[in-house]
């Protein structure tokens, strides 16, 4: 593909009843609303325009889109003006040109003339209308030009604001507005001075811009423009891809100069983005060239060595021999591994076949247990899928928006923009969390209520919600009826009723006034389409399965599951969680959710593979570390995983690690987890391979290799598959995979909800949303549409029962975990980029009524103390946590966050309790002892043996 | 339960997880409870963690509480034929 900008319409699609007019001689029919500027483009007529364009409303500053219409006086602007039925219009006549041109030379009078050495040169929309007007001269002369030269604002590392260049066209504060929702930018001052401003004046950095981009996107001039097309030029050409970072899946232009990435510019026609993205996506990608990234093989016979770089065969040789001896000495099962939800559909399969098939066993696991494991529990037994409800998209359609223990503005930043615009449209927001997030109150959006409920208390207070609907008479019963197991409803409908389940009964357990449960309650049953959206702060908990099913009971209830607008939607973590775990990552499931006891599914997988399966479920990734600590299982493959620090008692998993013999890990860096490896295979980013990634609406999306694998000799590398494929020939295992798309028809031979994926496909329709198959072959937007896919919803009596992690005299608090915008997860891709710039330490939020009693301020050091362990950050002191709760995320390895957790976890899926431990927290001199060895310890593990010189 | 977590031995943690099971499905009554129980374990741990607990049945040094002694037992009839 050669470089084009995507087509701009100027102004948002409509629909509506199909109006008929006359564009320049030429016939047009489109909906109705549509305003003439779109209605042109739609019929190739680009009308000359500065201030429009289709992801904004119209504005009408520029007079550049001036048009006449017959029978009407003057000349109206084609981008406030709709079409209207039978209507002439003309784009160019002697005086619109006139016109145009005249207003062209304003513009330009204000505007320095240095195209050539500008970094939009060839990329500027205002060169591109002077051309098209026709601007010869200018009469007014150009001494305005420069007078903002020098107020360059160079503070955000990722873009240039330059308001010499800037032509006060609004877009960028309309995108900020509109789109992003933050509402950070405006325009400053009158006249030539007007300015655009973030805050208060306070440059981009400081300012409450939350660096999504979409202002640099809107921009049609270079005011404000990418730092790497400053520094790199303009691309040459594009290729649609999708994001790697979080469960949203947001599509780009990956925007490239050979095998050179420019910038990734949100792709407009993505149906999870609509043309949006945040920090991470759209300017957080420089980990991929990072030099801390491993690109030879490597292997060590004991972990105290230091590493050395060998030969891929010489790697996936030892990987081969190493795991066959330990099964000859250990048995068949002393073996296993983990797929990671950061690698595509297609690699996900593999590992998990090369397990199930090459192992002989069905010990593998994925990251997936420690966030969204309880979904899968949870909403499999109420609904019949692992898997949320509805499309993005469906959010417009919903009237209460309820949010339970996520964070959408930070963890899924670009659907919590979506949010926070139904929300200005109208939509009323009840958010459940002890955290007052972003969400709760920002600029024009102010929950209708707040319910801050203690940690681990999920299950009451929803079991409340139900108690109050059921009591007040607030069910769906014809829905009820029709759709659900009724005598499981009555059953349930009779516990929720009961005395000791009423919000008052539960107030001091929960700490939410009995009073605002009840009115959440009633709007959420009354106030329209009801849509729930939840993250790990329900998952993440020991009741962690109940919440879940907590939640699908009460959209059962009021009939909320089934038509847009409404659904249970878990928003998931990864970029390819949803994918990993269709792709039968748990140890209990074949791919598509069946149960490894069914023989009949394990019989098609049986002749495919030509192998017998294991009919016993394998272990989870705790319970192989316990079974390493107990000297049963001695070796795993872990595919772009940090358990070390990403799974909950840092000091258990040091100890599961360590006992074992033969440790693989796959990845782009030397991890936390690699301290314990013996074997290091480099990893290959999103932008070196091709394949698919699944996010949290069951949306399949093409991953589009862009640039060659960095991992190998000449920068001709492996994409992960290969890898896994090479140790899957090495074990003896007869595959011949030449490209993903024969992966994928694997897939769709043996998943009935992926029987209808194609590559072909994919490519014809962009994206696909599970289950495609006979029945939907276009893919489902809306799950459970006419029944429940297991037949009748299943209400499920959820009993509250309280954790076995208790405060006390010397635990008083309680600590929970969260994510911040700027930094990913463990934080090994976005700390290697300038994100740092935003968060670069862990900080542990705590109340100032707390502080107070322990003499803590602001910034200071302090200890953090659970009964698992205890780790030093410096203290944020803020009125977002409640008194007795405390706040930190884990996103540096410095900090250890998961030294502190515990190792108690959901009862159905042993999901870790992340979200719920009690600690004491104190004044303390800084980085504790364990800390610095832990550092020391890090280096000496790290080290690398010079390779032997080639001469 | 002060010192749970770190603490554990495997033993002890598999016994808990079947007391932390038993008390989501405590909610049943406890015959309901304890078959619930058995099923889950059934489908969701690996032979090796379910030949621990039936070991546990056998080992006087187990404490194990009477609820989930009842539970591993069932497991050890249900797999018997293995």
């Amino acid at each position: 593909m050669t470089f084009t900008r995507e087509k701009d319409f100027g102004t948002p699609e409509k629909t509506g009843e199909t109006v008929s007019l006359t564009i320049d001689g030429q016939p047009v029919s489109v909906p109705a609303g549509t305003s003439i500027m779109r209605a042109a483009a739609m019929v190739d007529t680009a009308i000359p325009k500065l201030c429009a364009t289709d992801s904004l409303e119209s504005f009408g500053s520029c007079r550049m889109c001036l048009v006449e219409i017959e029978g009407r006086k003057g000349y109206p602007a084609s981008c406030t003006t709709p079409v209207a039925p039978d209507m002439v219009v003309r784009t160019e006549t002697d005086k619109l040109r006139k016109l145009r041109r005249g207003v062209m030379e304003l513009y330009i009078s204000d505007h320095p003339l240095d195209c050539l050495t500008c970094s939009a040169n060839g990329d500027c929309e205002l060169q591109d209308v002077a051309g098209s007007v026709g601007l010869r001269d200018v009469r007014f002369g150009y001494e305005g030009a420069s007078h903002l030269d020098g107020c360059k604002d160079e503070s955000n590392p990722y873009f240039t604001f330059d308001p010499a260049k800037c032509i006060v066209c609004s877009r960028c504060v309309r995108a900020c507005d509109e789109v992003q929702g933050t509402l950070a930018l405006t325009v400053d001052g009158r006249g030539f001075a007007s300015k655009i401003s973030a805050s208060q004046d306070v440059g981009f950095l400081p300012s409450e811009c939350v660096s999504c981009g979409a202002c640099v996107q809107a921009c049609p001039t270079s005011a404000l423009i990418e730092n790497t097309v400053i520094e790199k030029g303009t691309p040459d050409r594009a290729v649609v891809t999708t994001c790697a970072y979080c469960g949203v899946g947001c599509t780009f232009r990956a925007e490239m100069r050979g095998q050179d990435l420019v910038r990734m510019v949100p792709w407009k026609e993505g149906k999870a983005n609509h043309g949006h993205s945040c920090v991470k996506g759209r300017f957080a990608w420089g980990y991929a060239q990072h030099r801390d990234r491993i690109l030879n093989p490597m292997v060590r016979d004991s972990v105290d060595e230091p590493w050395r770089e060998v030969s891929w065969d010489e790697a996936i040789a030892r990987v081969a021999s190493e795991f066959r001896r330990i099964q000859n000495a250990y048995g068949t099962r002393a073996i296993g591994g983990v797929t990671s939800s950061r690698c595509t559909n297609e690699e996900t399969f593999l590992v998990q076949k090369l397990i199930r098939q090459g192992f002989g066993n069905n010990n593998v696991d994925t990251c997936a247990r420690v966030c969204h494991s309880p979904t899968g529990y949870g909403l499999k037994t109420t609904f019949g899928t692992s898997a949320g409800t509805q499309d993005f998209d469906s959010v417009e359609q919903a009237d209460v928006i309820l949010v339970i223990g996520a964070n959408p503005t930070d963890g899924h930043p670009v659907f919590g923009s979506r949010i926070k615009k139904r929300l200005r449209e109208g939509a009323k927001l009840i958010v459940v969390d002890p955290r007052r997030i972003d969400l709760v109150r920002s600029p024009h959006i102010a929950a209708a209520h707040h319910l801050p409920l203690r940690p681990g208390t999920n299950v009451a207070l929803l079991t409340a919600m139900a108690h109050v609907i059921v009591t007040e008479g607030l069910v769906n019963e014809a829905y009820i009826r029709e759709r659900c197991d009724t005598d499981a409803y009555a059953e349930w409908a009779a516990f929720v009723s009961e005395p000791a389940r009423s919000p008052e009964a539960i107030e001091d357990l929960t700490g939410v006034p009995a009073a605002d449960l009840r009115a959440a309650a009633r709007l959420y049953a009354t106030g329209g389409n009801g849509a729930i959206y939840y993250g790990l702060g329900v998952t993440e908990h020991s009741q962690g399965s109940s919440t879940v099913m907590a939640i699908a009971n009460l959209a059962m209830a009021t009939g909320n599951v089934g038509r847009p607008g409404t659904g249970v939607n878990p928003l998931r973590g990864q970029n390819n969680v949803q994918g990993s775990c269709d792709m039968g990552s748990f140890p209990h499931e074949l791919p598509g959710y069946r149960h490894i006891a069914d023989s009949a599914t394990r019989a098609l997988f049986e002749q495919d593979w030509a192998v017998t399966l294991d009919p016993e479920p394998g272990l989870r990734i705790n319970n192989m570390l316990d079974a390493a600590t107990d000297g049963t299982f001695k070796g795993i493959f872990i595919q772009g995983e940090d358990i070390l620090q990403s799974d909950p008692n840092t000091t258990h998993v040091a100890a599961g690690l360590a006992a074992m013999e033969c440790v693989v890990v796959q990845d782009l860096f030397l991890n936390e987890t690699a301290r314990y490896a013996h074997v290091f295979l480099p990893g290959s980013t999103f932008l070196e391979k091709d394949g698919t990634f699944t996010n949290a609406e069951r949306r399949i999306q093409r991953v589009r290799k862009v640039m060659e694998p960095k991992n190998g000799p000449d920068g001709k590398g492996y994409a992960d598959w290969e890898v896994v494929q090479r140790v899957a020939q090495a074990m003896g295992l007869d595959w011949h995979y030449t490209h993903p798309a024969q992966i994928m028809d694997e897939i769709a031979r043996l998943t009935p909800a992926f029987a209808g994926v194609t590559y072909d496909l994919l490519e014809a329709r962009g994206s696909l949303q599970w289950p495609v198959n006979g029945a939907a072959p276009e893919g489902t937007p809306t799950m459970h549409a006419d029944h429940f896919v297991r037949g009748k919803g299943l209400f499920v009596v959820t009993d509250y029962v309280p954790t076995d992690e208790r405060t006390g005299p010397r635990f008083p608090l309680l600590l929970t975990t969260g994510r911040i915008l700027s930094q990913y997860n463990v934080g090994a891709q976005t700390r290697r980029t300038a994100n740092e710039a935003w968060h670069a330490e862990d900080r542990l939020e705590i109340h100032p009524l707390d502080a107070e009693n322990r003499g803590i301020r602001d910034g200071d050091w302090v200890s953090l103390r659970s009964r698992a362990g205890e780790t030093t950050l410096r203290a944020l002191i803020t009125e977002r946590v409640a008194p007795g709760v405390v706040y930190t995320t884990f996103h540096h390895p410095d900090t250890q966050a998961n030294v502190i957790t515990t190792d108690f976890s959901d009862w159905a899926t042993n999901c870790p309790e992340y979200k719920v431990t009690a600690v004491q927290v104190a004044p303390s001199n800084g980085p504790s002892e364990w800390q610095m060895q832990y550092r020391a310890q890090a280096e000496q593990s790290r080290r690398i043996e010079p390779a032997e010189p080639a001469e | 339960m002060e010192g749970t977590g770190a603490m554990m031995s495997t033993d002890e943690r598999l016994a808990y997880m079947a007391g932390q099971i038993l008390r989501n499905f405590a909610v049943k009554g406890q015959e309901a409870a304890i078959a619930a129980t058995v099923d889950h374990i059934v489908q969701f741990w690996d032979p090796g963690m379910k030949a621990r607990a039936v070991a546990m049945l056998s080992d006087p040094d187990a404490a194990l509480p009477e609820d989930v002694r009842a539970v591993f037992a069932r497991v050890q009839k249900d797999s018997a034929p293995a």
